[in-house]
């Protein structure tokens, strides 16, 4: 999912420790009673902290993830796919925007997320730190990631934190629109030339792996599991959904007649789910630490865009002050 | 993949052009997304691009019906080389700075706005058709690219000095929007010299609040409505034709 890094710990400043024990209680009871928590209602400082790192890690995704698709809009290989792939790419940048307003209903404004993300504190998921080689990508990363993205988003539709249930709504929709538009471009991929098809195994030899690692690290070693799930902020653990997308993306990859690249992929009879081999956390944690291919070129972008447009933000605010100076000074003469 | 051979009436180009226009432009406009200086410009620029990209499948496929040769939208768009293309030489110009962008798009979108409007009452129906949804759509350009002409014009001294700079690079290349169409079809599009005044009342409303200056009349470039174009149009169809290029045949 987008907002795998959750294996960071919660540093509670030492003034939080202290909690109200009565609100605690009331609070909890709330969330156990699945009431949705809204922006004005007290909330533990953990569970503010949590949300707030967990929805602005998920924006910072979106938002770095229009990147490797934005590599294909000028080369996509007919009006048909431009279209659909330039709507996408705007579709996540809209998800963006939708989760840093939910971000900022907890206090924390969008520049101040912004920053943590471009000074490189902030994380985002690891899966676009991949380079996109080829338009299969395209194909391979709408149906691959966007479909595990599903997977742990439709979850976060009933989490505990009323904008950010709201907001996955309707980022759902698209995102399941995103994955089916994918799948439909390696299928054409998958039954056209021999070219085409080996371009389509090609990427899912790349992707597939990176794909089970948006997850997030394997349960026992994921640090905020336990009290997200009391809280209602997460539903499932990440080995639950990593195993529930192996188990609907198998048969999808078998209908294209491509090969998943995992010798010890099989179905197990007893337990009705697809098994798969070792995870390689080497790479995951590496891609986290900065080390993964593009890590310094999608920073760098994010850098750039944001420092090219400074004068067009200052501007805008320059203006908007000077009109609102104008506006006065008409008022004030008409009095 | 070798280039296709346009059978080229009067009509077939005229739609080109404007079909042309509009793909360059969305081209050019869509190379913003991801790097815009605000997400919200992101998704505008993103959104206007698309509105562009429509305008030329719809003209295209026309197009490709009135030649009747067979060929279909991605034909014209990925199967013409530059001196094919019918475009005005501005749309193709590099993306530039935000100023840039800004002032291009509002350039043509003064002149496209009375331009659809006219169009909209062409006795071809099917022109008529195409104009009805492009007019709504760059009445949102127009408005759209207005408003950063004056905060840009308003805002700062940078701002203002970029804006005044975008202005007097792309001012030159205004004219050629005006061209006048082949006589024979002439009554089934808009005569471009008459939108003029609108283009030139729409110019002085936003400048006036922008504190821009109209250039003075000068000398106008032009080439691109016979296919004679910038250096630029070569490098952006080498990226933009380069998969239907390299794998001929292949469905995508
Ligand atoms: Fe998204
Ligand atoms: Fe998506």
């Amino acid at each position: 999912m987008y907002t795998q890094a959750l294996n960071q710990k919660d540093v509670a400043p030492a003034t939080a420790s202290a909690e109200d024990p009565e609100r605690l209680a009331r609070f909890e009871a709330r969330v156990a009673a699945e009431d949705k928590i809204e922006p004005n209602d007290w909330m533990p400082e953990a569970y503010r902290r949590t949300l707030t790192r967990q929805i602005s890690q998920h924006a910072h995704s979106e938002i770095v993830g229009m990147l490797p698709e934005g590599n294909w809009i000028t080369r996509a290989p007919s009006l048909r796919r431009k279209a659909a792939l330039l709507a996408k790419v705007q579709d996540e940048g809209g998800h963006g925007l939708y989760l840093y307003a939910a971000a900022e209903t907890l206090g924390t404004s969008r520049e101040a997320l912004v920053e943590q993300l471009l000074s490189g504190r902030a994380k985002y998921s690891s899966i676009f730190n991949y380079p996109t080689l080829t338009w299969a990508d395209i194909g391979a990363i709408g149906w691959l990631v966007d479909g595990a993205a599903i997977m742990n988003q439709i979850p976060l539709c009933r989490t505990s934190y009323g904008p950010y249930a709201r907001a996955m709504v309707r980022v759902c929709k698209e995102e399941s629109f995103h994955q089916r538009q994918g799948y439909e471009i390696m299928l054409t991929l998958a039954r056209g030339t021999a070219e085409q098809k080996a371009m389509a195994q090609d990427a899912l030899d790349r992707w597939w792996w990176p794909a089970l690692m948006m997850f997030g690290p394997p349960d026992g070693e994921s640090a905020h599991t336990d009290q997200s799930m009391r809280w209602k902020i997460k539903r499932f653990t990440n080995d639950a959904l990593r195993q529930q997308f192996v188990d609907a993306t198998v048969p999808q990859g078998h209908f294209l007649q491509l090969t998943f690249p995992d010798p010890e992929l099989r179905f197990d009879e007893a337990s009705g789910h697809w098994q798969y081999g070792a995870i390689d956390w080497e790479e995951f944690r590496q891609v986290l630490a900065g080390n993964g291919p593009c890590n310094r070129e999608r920073l760098e972008a994010r850098r750039k865009a944001h420092a090219e447009g400074a004068w067009v933000r200052e501007a805008a605010l320059a203006h908007a002050a000077k009109r609102r100076a104008r506006r006065a000074a008409e008022r004030q003469a008409a009095e | 993949m070798t280039s296709i051979a346009v059978a080229a009436s009067p009509l077939v180009e005229a739609l080109l052009a404007r079909a042309d226009d509009a793909l360059v432009h969305a081209h050019r406009l869509s190379e913003w997304c991801g790097h815009a200086p605000m997400l919200e410009e992101d998704l505008a620029l993103a959104n206007v691009a698309l509105d562009l990209l429509g305008q030329a499948r719809s003209l295209y496929q026309y197009a490709a019906e009135v030649e009747g040769a067979g060929h279909g939208e991605d034909d014209l768009a990925y199967r013409r080389d530059a001196p094919q293309f019918r475009n005005a030489l501005i749309f193709e110009l590099p993306r530039g700075d935000f100023a840039e962008t800004i002032a291009r798009l509002f350039f043509s979108s003064a002149v496209m706005l009375p331009w659809w409007q006219a169009a909209m009452t062409s006795p071809d129906a099917r022109i008529a058709a195409i104009a009805a949804k492009a007019e709504k759509e760059i009445t949102y350009h127009l408005r759209h690219a207005g408003e950063w002409m004056i905060r840009l014009g308003d805002g700062t001294d940078e701002s203002h000095a970029r804006m005044a700079a975008a202005v007097a690079k792309l001012w030159p290349y205004t004219g050629e929007l005006f061209a006048a169409e082949h006589e024979t079809i002439a009554a089934l599009l808009p005569d471009a010299a008459a939108l003029r005044p609108a283009f030139e009342a729409t110019v002085a409303r936003v400048f006036a609040e922008a504190g821009l200056e109209r250039p003075r009349a000068g000398w106008m470039q032009k080439g691109g409505r016979r296919g004679v174009h910038t250096e630029h149009l070569g490098h952006m169809l080498a990226v933009m034709q380069h998969l239907q290029r390299a794998y001929p045949g292949a469905v995508w």
